[in-house]
């Protein structure tokens, strides 16, 4: 098949959507289809081959905060453009109500088209309705995908109709082994966390309060944390003598991330909220480490209700420490729990994902002719 | 005798009178400063409903309309604490709206577009004109307040400080003006 993709955000920069659409587009790639991704993106910058710059997005105040996209005549040309020379059999357009290329793309286009739709998000109801060219441009729009419960009911509220629920994929295979930090696990233990260190709902406060309670009575247990943040301020939070067992790392890149999971004995999601799908935890399962992760419907429903990670109460670090340590004393425990996560996320892998994805792609193009340019 | 009296008499009185014409003028501060405060409100408000009219008005591709719609409503819902940052944020997303290349040349030729733009500009360059206004009454107001007698008299009675409005309001980058 002949696909073509519209990404909403800067590829210059890292993010949950534009890692999503590579891997996407890598394993369909993978899996012999023809793909085109069309991304802002500076022209100078090297690029992989299925990016189609649009240009240089700019930085914009929208939906309270700032971000970088592209929109204008010049990006509808290069839309256009895009669109005339690939003559894809489908469109894949991601979060279409994000003002940039995916909006675009659904409004210059005619034919076969599939959105995604990632992030659950407020207040666009009443702008769809009083803006009718947004309107003429997202009702043709044929099969609808979220990537989360959250995504899905926003959808289905903000432009009616359904749509399908296939999750975030997970690129398993390049979690699988890697080479663990000089001089980790070490022999007395070691925990993990990955996340930003000052969003209170990603729940580092609760762990550092339970390795508190841990470390009374493991004299070696340590404590590995890696994403940005103020190190200075969160080791604060320890009680002096702890301070030098607690490592921080900061921001990391994508393989030492996949290098900290392979270091610890034991990662734990402490999250109190806010998450939909909870990457990070399914890509500690795709390494093989043992989890401990909070009560949360996200982390219940990768973990498997507790059989492939242990669940602890939200927010709560005795009862956090109470499991962390059952697995801290039970190596065996602990390799159950491992091949449990392996064979759960099993299901989340880009393979299986991207088939379902590629099974919507065949429902709409049934009786379709290609995507063109309708004006 | 009788003349050093009449002297400090009428020294009382005139300084009487000298008070309370300092303390009409301050009077007449604050309500120049409520006025000039109104005009910018309206200017503000007027500058919104022109960028949501070309927003709405379908000649703009749908991204861009979006973007200025998005930044219309949280002006107009923003707290009055949190005013000056929800303008500013429409400004920028109008400069960035007008600076993208080829907007004008795209608008070329479609009379109702050019009026909307004209309309807005001009909106625009009253919030400005408004805002520096405001700001000029507000800081004499302020300066008046602060004076000695002012403050042993208390000459602004229960009027509260009049507070300066500070928001980016250039919608050419630089020059302050539309």
């Amino acid at each position: 098949m002949r696909i073509g993709i519209a990404c909403p955000y800067s590829w210059d920069v890292p993010g949950g959507v534009q890692q999503h659409i590579r891997d996407l587009a890598e394993t369909l790639i993978g899996m012999g289809h023809d793909v085109s991704v069309i991304a802002p993106a500076d022209d100078d910058r090297p690029l992989p081959d299925y990016i189609v710059p649009a240009g240089k997005a700019m930085p914009v105040p929208y939906n309270g905060s700032v971000a970088r996209l592209a929109f204008g005549p010049l990006s509808v040309s290069r839309v256009r453009r895009w669109l005339k020379d690939g003559a894809f059999d489908v469109l894949h357009v991601h979060e279409p109500t994000v003002p940039s290329l995916s909006l675009l793309a659904c409004w210059v286009a005619s034919g076969p088209i599939v959105a995604t739709v990632h992030t659950a998000m407020r207040r666009s109801r009443v702008l769809l309705a009083t803006q009718p060219v947004m309107r003429s441009a997202l009702e043709k729009i044929d099969g609808r995908i979220a990537v989360s419960e959250a995504a899905r009911t926003t959808l289905v509220e903000h432009l009616g109709g359904d749509a399908v629920l296939i999750p975030n994929g997970v690129a398993t295979k390049r979690y699988r082994h890697a080479q663990p930090l000089d001089g980790w696990p070490g022999a007395g233990g070691a925990i993990g966390f990955l996340g930003r260190m000052d969003e209170p709902r990603k729940g580092l406060a609760v762990l550092l309060k339970a390795f508190e309670i841990l470390a009374a009575d493991r004299a070696d247990l340590r404590l590995l944390i890696a994403g940005p943040g103020d190190a200075d301020e969160q080791r604060g939070k320890l009680p002096a003598s702890l301070r030098e067992r607690a490592v921080f790392l900061g921001e990391v890149t994508e393989e030492g991330k996949i290098r900290v999971l392979h270091s610890v004995d034991v990662f734990c999601s402490p999250n109190t909220g806010g998450e939909s799908f909870g990457i990070v935890t399914a890509e500690a399962m795709a390494a093989g480490v043992p989890i401990v992760a909070s009560d949360i419907e996200a982390f219940r429903q990768v973990l498997r209700d507790g059989r492939a990670g242990e669940l602890f109460a939200t927010g709560d670090p005795e009862d956090l420490a109470r499991a962390a340590a059952r697995l801290l004393d039970d190596p065996a425990r602990r390799a159950e729990l491992s091949v449990a996560a392996l064979a759960a996320v099993a299901a989340y892998d880009w393979d299986v994902v991207a088939r379902e994805v590629v099974s919507v792609y065949e429902t709409v193009v049934l009786g379709r002719a290609v995507v063109e340019v309708a004006q | 005798m009788w003349t050093l009296i009449v002297l400090v008499v009428l020294a009382v009185v005139l300084w009487g009178f000298y008070i309370s014409w300092r303390a009409s003028r301050l009077d007449r501060l604050h309500n120049r400063t409520e006025a000039a405060r109104t005009a910018l409100d309206l200017a503000m408000v007027r500058r919104s409903s022109a960028a949501y009219e070309l927003a709405s008005s379908g000649l703009l591709d749908p991204a861009t309309s979006l973007l200025l719609a998005d930044a219309v409503r949280r002006a107009k819902d923003a707290d009055p604490a949190e005013r000056d940052l929800a303008e500013s944020d429409l400004t920028r997303a109008l400069r960035a709206a007008f600076g993208q290349p080829g907007f004008r040349a795209e608008l070329e030729g479609k009379e109702s577009a050019k009026e909307l733009v004209t309309d807005l500009e001009a909106a625009a360059h009253q919030v400005f004109i408004a805002r520096k206004f405001y700001n000029d009454v507000a800081a004499r107001t302020i300066y008046a307040r602060r004076r000695p007698l002012a403050r042993v008299f208390r000459l602004a009675g229960t009027a509260p400080r009049p507070e300066f409005f500070e928001m980016d309001d250039a919608l050419t980058e630089g020059d302050g003006l539309g």
